[in-house]
């Protein structure tokens, strides 16, 4: 961060919490990241370790209490795990996905969109040709596929979820690299003969990373939203590692019989979760970027 | 004119051939199905039948050249689970689908654009607030999230809808449809509504931001001069131009509401082709998971070329531009 950007933080942050939605935002956001990392550390039992799991617990309704007199707050699924310990799992498993996934599909993009924007000619078109090809088809779609191509597992639903969101970045850094080609620091770089590589990755990288990090802010809850979906259909994370989407899955089929809370309350935790994100993340845009629309434009 | 047409159904084409192999290919590496179709005792002489049977045992190069001289005769395979034409079966599971999905967008545009006006033309009331707050959460909300608080709600608590199936389904020139009996709406309204509030979402806020920008224009400003009345003016004038993004953005959404049926389908067990797709990938129902991808390539690439047509036609402007170039 250079020494003018320092100097903004306290005024961008002032920024940030003139809306009151963006600070609660933030703030929950906080709660459920420390309930996330610290998920062994605060949950009243550990709900994949068969030792601590009473079968005769099952089904107990929120604020029931147990066969050893613990008192389930969310109450139980059908093995008599503790949903509330559950969806401390869970949101660990939800958002790392998500939070890597992202990461890495903002790494990849960028690279392409660079490479794209920086060689032109063929190589940007072909490049081009298939962002769009790929971005013409909804994000569901194609994560389907390749579900149903690779196989399950936590491995394959990054993969999955990596493919669907590279080409929105490579397109988006393109653009703004072409841009910034046109300026003399990069007319200034290439007299000084330095490599493509360099004048890529040292001058033109770090001037279209900004907005584009706000941008993955908001992508990492549509991430775990897809995931969660994904999950829920069946074709996501497997049993080993239930994220939030599988928690709700599991407990569909107690919902028609009126056991609510076995899927309600992990979709609760999930629907915060994202709207937190968003808040944050737009309000993010809205102070950093404010030339930077959504989709549509609107 | 002419050139423009040529050139993009040439892009069209080629787009369907290059998608046409990727979804081979790609759906070539899921597990061998002849694992999972016979018999686990079956003794090596089986296991060789049936993969010929299948035609699993030619080259890669060869079984792509028989896809695709099936595909062009509209024959891609038979469904290895229902043993009848993989086609056929999607397009007996696709009315349902396609009855949803209009219904859907029926409902999102219904309520979406009225309520885009509302909140563009009093965007600091109350009411405007309210409607854009919705739409946010409209926007967050997982889709498969809300299908199952629906259920939960107008099912289980109340009881007032039916959660699963199409109902009592009447045949309208030799297409079953739900939505002409009492009892088809019944079953249909909870799917549809969930199906369609991403897109009512996405309309409130294209209405909203068009009408805001509209009214800024000189245009709206002289209608008012002219003494019209601010209803006329809306119903009239800026109705009229924010018509033309809306209308391309329904025509563009309408695949996605396709593909997003997936998920709706799979919690009402709406009998539509998505949760064939769902059923056929847990089966690894090769033929159907490649005959439905097809058909939904096919579906995008003809929707991007009618919108594509379409605007040309209502808008001048975009004309004029194809013309130059």
């Amino acid at each position: 961060m250079s020494a003018a950007a320092q100097a903004d933080t306290p005024r961008l942050a002032g920024e940030f919490a003139r809306s009151r939605a963006a600070v609660v935002g933030a703030g929950v956001l906080a709660l459920i990241l420390f309930a996330a990392i610290c998920a062994p550390l605060i949950s009243p039992q550990n709900p994949y370790d068969l030792a601590q799991l009473d079968i005769m617990d099952g089904k107990l309704a929120p604020g029931a209490k147990g066969m050893d007199g613990v008192i389930f707050l969310l109450g139980t699924d059908d093995q008599g795990r503790d949903m509330l310990s559950a969806i401390f799992y869970g949101l660990r498993i939800s958002l790392g996905v998500g939070v890597m996934s992202t990461i890495a599909a903002l790494a990849i993009g960028m690279a392409i969109g660079l490479i794209a924007g920086y060689a032109g000619g063929w190589v940007d078109g072909l490049i081009m040709r298939i962002v769009d090809l790929q971005l013409s088809f909804p994000a569901i779609l194609i994560a389907l596929v390749l579900l149903a191509v690779l196989g399950q597992g936590v491995d394959k639903i990054v993969i999955a979820l990596i493919a669907v969101q590279w080409a929105y970045y490579a397109r988006t850094v393109r653009g703004n690299a072409l841009a910034e080609m046109k300026k003399e620091y990069v007319d200034a770089a290439r007299c000084m003969a330095f490599g493509a590589a360099r004048i890529i990755f040292r001058h033109i990288l770090p001037n279209v990373m900004p907005p584009l990090i706000v941008v993955a802010t908001v992508q990492v809850a549509h991430a775990i939203a897809l995931e969660a979906t994904l999950s829920f259909l069946g074709l996501g994370m497997p049993i080993t590692s239930p994220s939030l989407g599988l928690l709700i899955s599991n407990g569909f089929a107690h919902l028609l019989s009126g056991k609510y809370w076995i899927s309600f309350f992990p979709g609760i935790a999930l629907l915060v979760t994202i709207v937190s994100i968003n808040l944050v993340g737009d309000r993010l845009r809205d102070v950093l970027n404010p030339r930077l629309a959504s989709h549509y434009g609107v | 004119m002419v050139a423009f047409a040529v050139r993009r159904l040439t892009q069209s084409v080629a787009v369907l051939l290059v998608m046409s192999l990727l979804v081979f290919i790609g759906v070539y590496a899921i597990g061998n199905p002849v694992d999972i179709l016979i018999n686990p005792q079956a003794d090596q002489a089986e296991i060789a039948r049936a993969t010929a049977a299948l035609g699993l045992d030619q080259p890669l190069w060869r079984q792509y050249w028989t896809f695709l001289s099936g595909a062009f005769a509209g024959d891609l395979g038979k469904s290895f689970v229902a043993n009848i034409p993989a086609v056929q079966l999607i397009l007996e599971r696709m009315p349902a689908t396609v009855e949803l999905a209009l219904t859907a967008m029926v409902i999102a545009i219904v309520l979406g654009i009225p309520l885009g006006l509302l909140a563009g033309l009093k965007p600091e009331s109350w009411t405007g607030k309210t409607i854009m707050a919705g739409s946010i959460l409209g926007f967050s909300l997982p889709t498969f999230w809300v299908g199952l608080m629906l259920i939960m709600i107008f099912s289980v608590q109340l009881g007032w809808l039916p959660t699963t199936g199409r109902g009592t389904t009447v045949e309208v020139l030799g297409l079953h449809v739900s939505v002409v009996t009492w009892d088809g709406i019944r079953h249909i309204l909870l799917p549809a509504t969930n199906l369609a509030l991403f897109k009512l979402s996405l309309l409130i806020r294209l209405t909203r931001a068009g009408t805001r920008e509209a009214l800024a224009q000189d245009y709206v400003r002289f209608a008012r001069a002219k003494g019209l009345s601010m209803r006329r003016v809306v119903a009239v004038h800026v109705l009229k131009n924010i018509m033309i993004p809306i209308v391309t953005v329904v025509g563009l959404e309408f695949g996605s509401v396709i593909a997003f049926a997936i998920v709706t389908e799979t919690i009402f067990a709406w009998p539509g082709m998505g949760k064939l797709l769902i059923d056929s990938i847990n089966v690894l129902d090769r033929p159907v998971i490649v005959a439905y991808l097809l058909i939904i390539v096919f579906l995008f690439v003809a929707l991007n070329l009618i919108v594509d047509f379409a605007y040309t036609l209502l808008d001048p402007r975009v004309r004029l531009a194809g013309a130059r170039s």
